[in-house]
């Protein structure tokens, strides 16, 4: 139960550092929205140059949890369905790797929403 | 820009030292502490992540069919705590710790929505699920388009 | 014709209306503040049993209104003008505030500089015999402004250590021609300054220039110094914009001393984790509606002049990459 874990912590909390530089050392107009683009878009990225994959391999939760592993997924899956249906994968895959975490983000969002008053 | 058609008196001072001088009596972010409180708090976020994905090994799920129902199940937990009105404050200590782990991804959509509520269900809590997961969506979505195009035609 | 000018920028008044009364409503971490006892009534929560956190800033300004038009002791058709203004988009808080008061209503925009803004207009009004008595009040509230200018409340953003606390509340004052009181005796309207601070999380970089440009105009105008004067309060400068202010004044000729605070700067204490300090509409005009005002009344202040600082931005307009532009408006009042 505890196989991998210390690798998780480990590289989760430093692709988090990587995080707050960019927001601490940057110009206020780069927002926490901003990061997260980042980040997912890197995920991507570094997944299709073979680079994350590795990392999700050794570190596991500590490279998936973090939004580039969901980028990771995106590109993952576009590449996976082009090999599967050609052209027409590379706009199928992205969507359908992230399909329940998408799902699931609509759903428990809006559950959530709707259950809870916010508190300022 | 001041001083060009301003009636004297002026203050006496330029854009130019005015922007240093800001500069220098601003106090700048503590990166160093927020690095080592994110650091902690993120990694934190991910070793629970992963006992998680080991229990349902465990229990007898396939790994990428773990992961996935891990995810959810930290979106879940993350929109709940947003909910709570917890969230917020593990963000003013955690800072990135707790924005770029998925749980942050829910707060990011949870916590326009609960705000908008009162402007209705589908002009407030519906529109604004998607304030911060937009852009998100967006550019991930449209960057592994571009990443499939391109591995189709170094394939093909 | 009479003018009342002196200088450039500097109204006198030739009979100074009185403040007969002052009332500030305040929200919970505002009345746990160093000045908390100073408040007229301190709210439970920031919601207040309303719908919504608009519709309670709106209930707190008429509450504000009402009190001090009760301890005023004038009725409701003895006021010529209701003044009043907000943060928010179309001063919306004012607007219903208005509804309810059915006065003949002058809706203003100076955004944390309103009160002041207020108070000079209020002021000519009466001086220039439009107007025998004038109500003049402001709100704020921490979770309008923050869902306008910057994120939901619940989204867990670090804020940076510049950023300022928007102040929960409601002040309110009734000026008068004649009666006893403290008086307003002279007035400084000043002009937008923009010294290209982009940052919206340093408001009180982008209003200081502003405000040492109205108080280095006023001194000159009237041919003071601040010495002249028991303190001179700037309204949410914030800690970081009132040494700002403070520089740039020295530079310019004019040394303020310990006489020179901000609202911003008084109404919290450290320990309430507001890091530069409050902002809002209702700092400057809870403060001065309760701490000042009572000292006024007691004459341990004798002249008091009152700097609002405003930051006249838009959420809009950061995102285009514009700068923040600042006005800062001076008045006087004498015990």
């Amino acid at each position: 139960m505890f196989e991998q874990v210390i690798p998780a912590f480990i590289v989760g909390g430093l692709i988090c550092v990587a995080g707050q530089l960019l927001m601490d050392l940057t110009k206020p107009a780069f927002t926490p929205a901003h990061v997260l683009v980042t980040f997912v878009t890197g995920g991507a990225i570094l997944g299709a140059l073979g680079l994350y994959g590795p990392m999700v391999k050794f570190a596991g939760a500590g490279a998936s949890v973090p939004l580039s592993g969901f980028g990771y997924l995106l590109s993952k899956g576009a590449m996976e369905a082009v090999d599967k249906r050609g052209l027409l994968g590379a706009f199928s895959g992205g969507v359908e790797a992230a399909a329940v975490g998408i799902a699931a983000a609509v759903l428990f969002g809006y559950l959530v929403s709707i259950a809870f008053t916010p508190k300022g | 820009m001041p001083g060009e058609k301003l009636r004297p008196p002026n203050v006496n001072i330029t854009l130019e030292e005015y922007k240093n001088l800001s500069t220098s009596m601003t106090p700048k972010p503590t990166a160093l502490r927020n690095s080592v409180r994110a650091f902690f708090v993120g990694g934190l976020i991910c070793l629970i992540g992963q006992m998680m994905i080991n229990l349902l090994v465990i229990a007898g799920l396939e790994r990428t069919e773990a992961s996935t129902a891990t995810t959810a199940i930290l979106i879940f937990s993350g929109a709940l705590l947003t909910g709570l009105g917890v969230y917020d404050e593990i963000g003013k200590f955690a800072g990135a710790g707790s924005i770029i782990p998925v749980t942050g991804f829910a707060n990011s959509i949870v916590a326009p929505a609960l705000e908008f509520k009162r402007e209705g269900y589908v002009l407030g809590v519906g529109a604004r699920l998607f304030t911060v997961a937009g852009p998100v969506l967006v550019y991930g979505i449209m960057t592994s388009i571009v990443v499939g195009i391109i591995y189709y035609f170094l394939r093909f | 014709m009479i003018y009342k000018r002196q200088g450039n920028q500097t109204v006198v008044f030739e009979n100074p209306p009185v403040i007969l009364s002052s009332y500030s409503v305040v929200g919970p971490k505002e009345g746990k503040g160093p000045l908390g006892k100073t408040f007229s009534k301190v709210l439970p929560d920031s919601l207040n049993g309303n719908k919504s956190w608009e519709v309670a800033e709106s209930k707190m300004l008429e509450a504000a209104m009402q009190g001090a038009l009760e301890q005023s002791r004038l009725k409701s058709d003895e006021i010529d003008y209701m003044l009043a203004g907000d943060l928010l988009n179309q001063i919306i808080s004012s607007n219903f505030a208005a509804r309810t008061m059915g006065l003949p209503f002058i809706g203003l925009y100076g955004a944390c500089s309103t009160m002041a803004l207020g108070m000079a207009v209020g002021s000519m009004l009466i001086d220039g015999g439009f107007a025998r008595n004038v109500l003049v009040g402001v709100s704020s509230h921490h979770d309008t402004a923050e869902r306008q200018y910057r994120s939901p409340t619940e989204q867990g953003n670090q804020r940076a250590m510049s950023a300022q606390w928007t102040v929960t509340g409601a002040g309110s004052l009734v000026l008068a021609q004649s009666g006893t009181g403290p008086r307003v005796t002279a007035a400084t309207i000043g002009r937008v300054l923009d010294f290209g601070e982009k940052n919206v999380n340093n408001m009180g970089g982008a209003m200081a220039p502003a405000v040492a440009d109205t108080i280095l105009n006023h001194m000159n105008d009237l041919k003071r110094t601040p010495a002249d004067y028991d303190l001179i309060v700037s309204g949410d400068l914030g800690q970081v914009g009132l040494m700002l202010a403070k520089e740039v004044l020295k530079r310019s000729g004019v040394e303020t001393a310990n006489q020179f605070n901000d609202c911003g700067v008084m109404i919290y204490d450290s320990g309430q984790d507001v890091h530069a300090g409050g902002s809002g509409c209702a700092c400057s005009a809870v403060v001065f509606a309760g701490d000042i005002m009572q000292k006024l009344n007691s004459k341990q202040y004798k002249r008091v002049l009152l700097a609002g600082s405003g930051a006249l931005h838009s959420p809009t307009s950061s995102l285009q990459g514009e700068s923040v532009p600042g006005i800062g408006h001076a008045i006087v009042i004498e015990a």
